[in-house]
């Protein structure tokens, strides 16, 4: 009997948690399937509308923006390409990094090891305006890979694949080195098949992350063909159901990666710990 | 540091030159220009700059927007803090006691994380917008709420916007570091105390301090630097200046007001804080924790 009573207290406080959580957004995407006029006069709604379909089409194929030049599906698109070319490129370089740091004996390499997680007290919000004008410098400016390569520019990942590579014993090395393995196949056929878990979780924290990234794209994006989903939805102008169809769409990507691949993304989190 | 290591004059270069190349170019440049801005006076006209020693920092130093930013950052971090982290505690605790619907819990909890701050902050906007806003409905029910006038109102409405979807980070990791604690290590506590509540406090309560403080580190970095999505979706700032975290003051007059040298000396300032809680973390906190 007292076991039932904490059992329903348990329960009791998580789904007060779960109403926190999710209330917010279903009222968004409720009040998105209304049109707007109804939104106008009745504010806020809890129950769904039918102009879901209508709402949700307009706002993917409708030119906005100051100029009408671009579509949410184009944002979308850019995002995308954003948060892939991120996300692929911190997981490449700092794999390499930190193979190249704890596998082999580095000249200078507490200079090195200095130089990479130093950067890790200097976020992109602390350097954003010499950074803007590097880019306008190299000619950057609305390119990708202005929008790409500031933000990949970190030693985060570097961290978390220097601690795995650390944890793997060294006789794997010795056993390797006896079957006169070099340092690339070991690097290809040893590490890499072995790093799998973290490589996927890293690769969903910085895709997250990338898509996510607000500010940056906000200066470095003055022609609106390179507007991405996040920052377009501050600039972006439409009638209120528009704006509530366009933040739902939003967070659709980020949040089914985390919930399909969550348990990766946690397992990969705390190998390290 | 591994013992066995591969004997090479040049390969390590080559793993290495790929991200050292992409730090020298593009953060290691831009660092260099914010010091170098940090140190110069620029005229108004951009016409000429001078070195002018530490004129900006005094400058900043004088400013009273600088202190009352400096002041709701602190504010601010602190709040966000304790509110993220103990409901997170709460929930993980209650998530990991329930025999069903673990998972579920789990899974419906965890996805805030992943939103955008920008975007919690378009979604706020709804809820505190005086024509829709339920929340603002709700507030200036209660005492007559008015955010762009009364600045512990707007406190309230960027604490909200702030702290919902970091909940579920501290709520995910408090899970796993309870997760990670032996069961054995319970069990024997249960023999020796009865009491729930006190249970929690003297054994796991400690057990979880390793985790406690990396979301500590966690929930500080997220209001200084990820809230600023927050803040230019919510408030803008309002009232006044009271609601500018220092990163947000630093792009408002670095973009905004083309003041290079105050924003670099601002960007400065920051670092150094960023470092005193860096250092603060590994020499304190790492030496004083057990980490089982």
């Amino acid at each position: 009997m007292k076991k039932y009573i904490s059992s329903t207290i348990n329960h009791f406080i998580l789904s007060i948690g779960l109403l926190i959580m999710i209330v917010p957004i279903w009222i968004i995407f409720a009040s998105s399937t209304h049109s707007s006029l109804f939104i106008n006069t009745n504010g806020l709604q809890f129950f769904l509308g039918d102009n879901f379909i209508e709402n949700y089409s307009r706002v993917l194929f409708k030119q906005s923006g100051f100029f009408n030049e671009i579509t949410a599906l184009k944002m979308f698109f850019n995002s995308f390409v954003m948060a892939t070319g991120i996300a692929t490129l911190s997981v490449i370089t700092s794999l390499m990094a930190a193979y190249g740091l704890v596998y082999f004996k580095v000249k200078y390499a507490t200079i090195i090891f200095w130089l990479i997680f130093i950067t890790l007290l200097v976020p992109l919000e602390l350097r954003i305006m010499p950074s803007y004008i590097v880019m306008s410098k190299l000619n950057l400016v609305n390119t990708f890979a202005g929008l790409i390569l500031p933000i990949s520019a970190s030693a985060i990942a570097t961290f978390f694949f220097r601690q795995f590579y650390k944890s793997i014993p060294d006789e794997l090395l010795e056993a390797a080195k006896l079957d006169g393995t070099n340092s690339l196949r070991f690097f290809i056929d040893f590490l890499i098949p072995l790093s799998k878990t973290m490589i996927a979780a890293v690769f969903i924290f910085m895709f997250v992350f990338g898509y996510n990234q607000y500010l940056w794209p906000l200066i470095m994006t003055t022609s609106e063909q390179y507007w991405t989903v996040v920052m377009g939805l501050k600039t972006m102008y439409g009638s209120i159901s528009d704006r509530f169809a366009f933040v739902i769409m939003s967070m659709i990507p980020p949040v089914i990666i985390i919930i399909f691949l969550q348990r990766l993304f946690i397992q990969g989190i705390f190998q390290n710990k | 540091m591994k013992k066995v290591q591969f004997k090479s004059n040049y390969s390590q270069y080559f793993f290495l030159a790929p991200q050292l190349l992409i730090l020298l170019i593009f953060l290691y440049w831009p660092i260099i220009q914010t010091f170098k801005d940090a140190f110069t006076m620029q005229d108004a006209f951009g016409f000429g700059s001078q070195f002018a020693g530490f004129d900006n920092f005094l400058f900043i130093f004088s400013d009273p927007s600088y202190f009352t930013a400096f002041k709701f950052t602190i504010i601010y971090s602190f709040v966000i803090t304790l509110i993220t982290g103990s409901i997170g505690l709460l929930l993980a605790v209650q998530a990991n006691k329930v025999m069903h619907g673990k998972s579920a819990y789990k899974t419906l909890l965890i996805w805030p994380y992943a939103i955008a701050p920008a975007v919690v902050g378009v979604m706020a906007n709804y809820f505190f917008s005086e024509r829709y806003g339920l929340l603002h409905h709700l507030f200036n029910n209660l005492w007559g709420f008015n955010w762009y006038e009364n600045v512990f109102d707007a406190y309230i409405y960027v604490i909200i916007a702030g702290s919902w979807k970091q909940i579920s980070a501290n709520f995910i990791f408090f899970l796993a570091g309870l997760q990670a604690i032996q069961k054995t290590v319970i069990e024997a506590s249960i023999i020796d105390c009865k009491s729930n509540i006190r249970r929690f406090w003297t054994i796991t309560f400690p057990l979880l301090m390793p985790t406690t403080f990396f979301l500590i580190i966690i929930n500080i970095t997220y209001a200084f630097f990820d809230t600023f999505g927050i803040i230019d979706t919510t408030t803008i700032g309002a009232p006044g200046s009271e609601t500018k975290t220092l990163v947000y003051k630093a792009y408002i007059d670095g973009f905004k007001g083309l003041d290079l040298g105050s924003a670099g000396a601002q960007s400065i300032m920051m670092m150094i804080i960023v470092l005193v809680i860096t250092i603060f973390q590994f020499r304190y906190i790492e030496g004083k924790i057990h980490y089982n």
